[in-house]
Formats: structure tokens, sequence, C-alpha cells
């Protein structure tokens, strides 16, 4: 079996050969061809977004993706949410000593796929290789630029009450998919993680882009991340019924099963958004055209309740929705 | 398959229940004075109350006090400086999560892993055997807390290890028992309990006959019921109609998963492997009988025998309230650090910790109802 070694983060011939091979042969046709020290960018015009993060998931393959696409999804959602439409991304990897050579091609196979799904080019890039024991088998780091789509102007501080709150899509998929294959829950059929792009989502806003108070893409904390961000600070809360959120039976049972609360579950291709909202129904129609927005729905609406996220529960009853604490799901992404 | 989830949480059903619930507390009021006090015994009870919100469809007339069924919060500090000082001997601990964050008399389970220390959160007590396997010369030691419903699981790694051969697995063992507790707390004129809402998995393993001996004449009356906001309702519901007809009766009412005498397979392992010995629970102090250890034909099981390394005494720490909470004296927001020097980020006693600790429950779910004062944390500028 063909593996990383040492030599192959050393800078000298095999470092060469495992990029030429493996990473020119992906990706070489932009800015990357020569492997110059920096990537030399056109100026694209307007307001520029730039955003990064490190993806350390454990397994590195779940049902529904994989560390790869994670990777180039993660940040070009975290672009699109910010109103802009991504255009290059750099790609940094950290391996470690032994790791099949097959498991970073196959991983690396995923990064193009997600990549050309996207229309984001690999700019630039590093690799370095530590010895066996120091890392668990891959870390990536991703950092991306775009361009802001005219008319988004999001910011929490233009909430105001009445405003509604949209999700694209179902919650939870991700963080519940990558626990179930740790194989701490045995399910024959789990949860699949939402992993994918939202920018489609975003693009089909259109002319209702001014109407976006905010969003976000619900990943690390789940929902209840995300809504008490929002409203920290503020003389605004956020109200949601229990009977509106869309869950898969999977992740329910997957949460029912570990004693978990849904709403803490990450997302890695799903829209929070805060509109107006006269224009809801729009956004919420444009969504569900689009297969990654079929299950769109609303699930609240800002209140008055200074600086709190109630959930109206099945049984009458309600309940505050609390950040997430403690070492609740390490390494989900 | 079966859904046996949705049509417990029917919100219509609620509904009817919430306004049954309402015309029995107001007639109950009537004949007597002051709240019907129940007390629901299990943390899983308590976190589901909270969950639901289902205290805001109850009548002022019902009081639903927490009681000491969250075995982290009622594990007393002293064990867990023995779990802290093999963690730092160079023993692999292998643990419940809930255990990591719970004070010891000065630091943590979660802090000392932080200096180096090995230990492997477990969802299931079978993933010690593995740890065990995988590292044949360091010992393995599994903190073996919980109440009826979890011993079974607990002690069923000792046939695999004798079988296999494993010699390096033992287990620290502080396994406490619900109706020793139950009958200290009904007895206590102070706390005055009408009722207890009894678990619903421990009594799956001690069958509802074992609330026996709290009901009859002098007795009060023992409802099991299940986790979904329903089943709680109905409890509620059922003991009502048992005060208003002066009974005072075991009614089982989690009948999908509780026979009338329990799960006697695991009663029969326990018994095989375990003795009743007293033992102390936080705020409760030590009771007798309350508590199962090894039997001497499974010594070389029992951690501390083993390594030689005696139960310590702890120090719990001196403001917190924990005791008074989890005898159902006190709420949880009426403890003075509640939600300010005790939060879940930096708890100071055990039943902020747990997942069914009744602070941590309150804290999570329940702010809505207090004062501003122990609703925020981390004020914003």
């Amino acid at each position: 079996m063909e593996t990383i070694q040492l030599a192959h983060g050393g800078g000298g011939y095999l470092t060469h050969e495992l990029i030429r091979a493996e990473i020119l042969s992906r990706f070489g046709n932009g800015p990357l061809a020569h492997l110059p020290d920096g990537a030399t960018l056109p100026n694209p015009g307007g307001t520029l977004i730039f955003t990064t993060d490190s993806f350390v998931v454990q397994p590195l393959f779940f049902p529904g993706g994989d560390i790869g696409e994670l990777a180039v999804y993660g940040t070009a959602n975290d672009i699109a949410v910010c109103g802009g439409r991504p255009l290059w991304l750099s790609l940094a990897m950290i391996l470690e000593e032994g790791l099949p050579l097959a498991t970073l091609r196959r991983v690396l196979d995923s990064i193009q796929r997600a990549t050309t799904r996207c229309d984001i080019t690999i700019v630039t890039g590093d690799t370095k290789v530590v010895p066996k024991g120091q890392c668990d088998g891959l870390y990536l780091n991703t950092a991306g630029i775009g361009v802001r789509r005219p008319g988004f102007q999001p910011g929490v501080n233009t909430l105001r009450t009445g405003d509604v709150i949209l999700v694209s899509g179902t919650l939870g998929d991700h963080g519940a998919a990558v626990l179930a294959a740790r194989g701490q829950v045995p399910l024959l059929n789990g949860p699949r993680s939402d992993t994918g792009p939202v920018q489609n989502l975003v693009e089909s806003i259109g002319t209702h882009a001014p109407h976006i108070r905010f969003m976000r893409d619900p990943t690390r904390g789940g929902l209840a991340a995300v809504l008490n961000e929002i409203v920290e600070g503020l003389p605004l809360g956020i109200r949601m019924e229990e009977a509106a959120l869309p869950l898969t039976p999977e992740v329910r049972a997957v949460a029912e099963l570990m004693g978990l609360d849904p709403l803490h579950l990450p997302s890695e291709g799903r829209i929070v958004a805060v509109c107006a909202p006269e224009a809801a129904d729009a956004i919420l129609a444009s969504w569900r055209t689009l297969p990654e927005g079929r299950d769109a729905c609303r699930i609240g609406q800002v209140t008055g309740d200074a600086g709190r996220v109630i959930l109206m529960t099945l049984a009458g009853g309600k309940r505050l929705v609390d950040q997430p604490r403690g070492e609740l799901l390490p390494r989900i992404c | 398959m079966n859904n046996w989830i949705d049509p417990f949480r029917n919100p219509a059903v609620a509904d009817v229940l919430a306004g049954r619930i309402g015309d029995l507390g107001r007639q109950l009021a009537v004949r007597r004075p002051g709240p019907i006090r129940i007390m629901e015994v299990c943390g899983s009870h308590t976190m589901s109350i909270a969950r639901y919100g289902l205290r805001d469809l109850l009548p002022p007339q019902v009081d639903l006090v927490s009681g000491p069924g969250c075995p982290v919060c009622v594990t007393d500090t002293g064990y867990l400086d023995t779990a802290i000082c093999l963690a730092r001997q160079g023993v692999i601990i292998a643990t419940f999560g809930d255990m990591l964050n719970v004070p010891g008399s000065d630091t943590t389970l979660g802090r000392v892993r932080s200096e180096g220390a090995r230990i492997e959160v477990c969802y299931s007590p079978s993933e010690a055997l593995a740890h065990a396997r995988q590292n044949p010369g360091r010992e393995v030691v599994f903190l073996a807390i919980g109440f009826e419903t979890t011993i079974g699981p607990v002690i069923s790694l000792i046939d695999p290890a004798r079988t296999e051969g494993l010699k390096n697995l033992s287990l620290l063992v502080a396994f406490k028992r619900i109706p020793p507790a139950l009958a200290l707390l009904r007895a206590d004129p102070e706390l005055a309990i009408d009722a207890f809402l009894c678990p619903a998995h421990v009594s799956a393993i001690i069958g509802a006959h074992a609330y026996d001996f709290l009901t009859g004449p002098k007795g009060i009356p023992c409802v099991i019921a299940g986790f979904e906001p329903l089943d709680i309702l109905i409890g509620i519901d059922h003991i009502l109609q048992q005060k208003m007809k002066g009974e005072a009766r075991v009614e089982n009412l989690y009948n999908r998963v509780v026979r009338e005498n329990g799960n006697l397979r695991a009663q029969a392992l326990i018994d095989r492997i375990l003795e009743p010995v007293s033992t102390p629970w936080r705020g409760l102090g030590i009771l007798p009988d309350s508590g199962l250890a090894l039997r001497p034909d499974y010594a070389d099981f029992d951690a501390p025998r083993k390594l030689g390394v005696p139960l310590k005494t702890g120090v719990p720490p001196t403001a917190c309230r924990c005791g008074d909470v989890i005898k159902g004296k006190l709420h949880p927001p009426e403890c003075p650090l509640f939600g300010l020097a005790c939060n879940p980020d930096h708890p100071v006693g055990p039943c902020m910790v747990s997942a069914e600790g009744s602070c941590a429950a309150a804290f999570k779910y329940a702010r809505l109802a207090l004062s501003p004062s122990n609703c925020v944390v981390h004020q914003p500028d």
C-alpha cells in the first residue's frame, strides 16, 4: 500500500512529485499552473468577502459527505451567507505520516468535484506532513474570497419585531450523520449529512435581497447557537414553534438515542435567514424550486423577548433554547 | 415500526390533560390548604418537565419538586477525589461523559485530562472492555455509578472480562438504590411530600411492587410514568385523582416498559455480583443498605481493593446548596449561587453539571420565569 512519508512534506523531490501527480493534475489549470508562491488575481470589482475555516472531522468519510467536500462547501457557504459569490479558494493540507495515498486521492477527487459544483477555483495551497500520531489522518484548511452580490446588506442591527425566521431545509443532518458514523450508535438506515453548497439558494433570493436582515449557515452549535448569537445583546428575541421545526425521522432518532437536542446539531448545507415579513413567502417559494431547498420553511419570528430564544413546545409549554455547552460534539467538521 | 414518541407528545391531548389537572387542582384546593407537593424522583423526568415547559401547564395548586434521581448529583465528593487520584496515577479512567466536569474537592476529571491524564468517555460500559483489550499494560477503571437502571449494564462487563481473562479492568463502585432514598424523603416532615412520580427506567428493573412499602393507609400515591410529556401529565393526573379519592396506591402507567415484578434477570445478576451496603449520598448523608458493592467473590474487579487506593472523604463546596436541591427543599433558582457563580460552564455543584441535574435543567430550559439577576450569565456590554 502506498502511503504518505515524512519526505512528502520535506520540500524535496517527493514533495514535488506529490504536488505534480495529485494537486496539479486536478487543480493546475488556473493560477496554480506554475506553482507560484502566491496567487495573482484580477480585481473582481465590488465589495470583497474573505473567510477561512479548518476541517478536522472524524471520520474522514461519513454518510452523505467527506472532509474534502466539507472543506470546499464550508468556506464557500460562509462567503455565500455573507451575500457573496465565491470566486477563489486556498487549500492547505496537514497529512499524517502513513496516511494511505488512496485516502488522499479520494479526498482530492471529492474536493475537485465540489469546486466544479461551486464554480470556485483553487488558486494557492500548501502541504505539510507530520510524524505518525501527531495528527489524525489529515486536516484541511481552506480560505476563500468572494464578491458581494448586489442588494445584500445583512446585519443584526436591521432586525425588527415581526421579522420572519426561515430555514432552507431540515436541521442537524450533518451532526447526526457524523455521530452515527462514529459507531457509537449502531444504526441500519442512519441519517445522511446535508453537506452541500448554499450559493444557489442565496442567488435565488434575487431581487428580495434587500429584505434579508441576516443570513448564516447553522454549522457548529446548530440552529440554537445561530439564533442565540443573533439576539445576544439586542432588545429583541426569537420565538419558534416546535411543531414547525423540519427534522428528519433519522435525525430525531439519533438525537433521542443520544440524549441530544437536535437544535444543537450542525448542518453543512443549510441557511438560516431572518427576513422582512413581506418577502418571506417569495423567498420560500424560490428556495423550494431548488433541490437543496425543497424542505424550506418558516420556523418562527422576531419578538420583543430581549436576548432570548424561546420554543413553544409540542406539549403546549414554553422553554428556553440555550446555547450548546461543554464538549458536545468534538471534531464534527 | 411503532412510533413510541409522537403519540406521547400530542398537543391536543396535552391540552385536555392540562385542563383536567387544572380542575382537579382547584377541587383539591377547596379541601386542603397549600399546594400538592409531587416529587419527581428521576432526573430524566426533571429534564423532560423543563424541556417541554410542563410547569406552564400546571395550576398553582400543583408543586413539582425535583428529587435525588440524578446519579451524578448524588455521588459524593470523595468518590470524585478517588477517581481523580487514580487518573493521576496513570490509570485509564473510563466514564460516562457527565462525570468530567463534576467538581471534586479541588479539581475535575476534565481538568486532569487536559493535564495529560487518560480519561475515556464511553456511551456504553462495553467500551471499557475494548479499552482494556487495547491497553493490556494499563489498568482501566470504569466509574461505576448509577441507579438500578445502569447497574445491570455496568456489571455485565464482569463475566466476559473473566471469561476472556482480562486482568486490567476494574470498577470504582458507588451504585445506589432508589427505594431507601424514597423512604428517607417520605419520612421528612419538613419536605411534606404528597406523592411520588416514580422513575420510569429504574422501575423497569425493580418492578412496580418495589414501591408498595410507601403506600397503604399511612402512605402516599406512587405513580410510575414514562418520560414523554403526556406520560408525565397523565402521571400527575392520576396522582391528583388518587388524592381526590383519598387513596395511596402504586399505579404503573408505564406498562409499555415496566412490569409488576420488574426485570428478574437483571435482579438475579445484581444479586449474584453485588451486596447491599451503607453508602453516602450527597445531600442525604449515609443511608443504610442504600448502596451496592461487589461481593467478595468479585474483589478482583474492585478498584480500591485491587489497586490499594482507599475511597477518600471529600469536602463539598461550602456555599453550594446542591444537598438541599437534591432533597427537594430548595428549587434551583433559590440557591444563592444559581446562574451567578454556578452555571453550566463553571459548575460549583453536581446538580449544575449532569444532563439530568435539576439546576442544569432549570438553567438550560426554564430561566424564563426567573428574576433577571439570575438569568443572564454574560451581561452584554
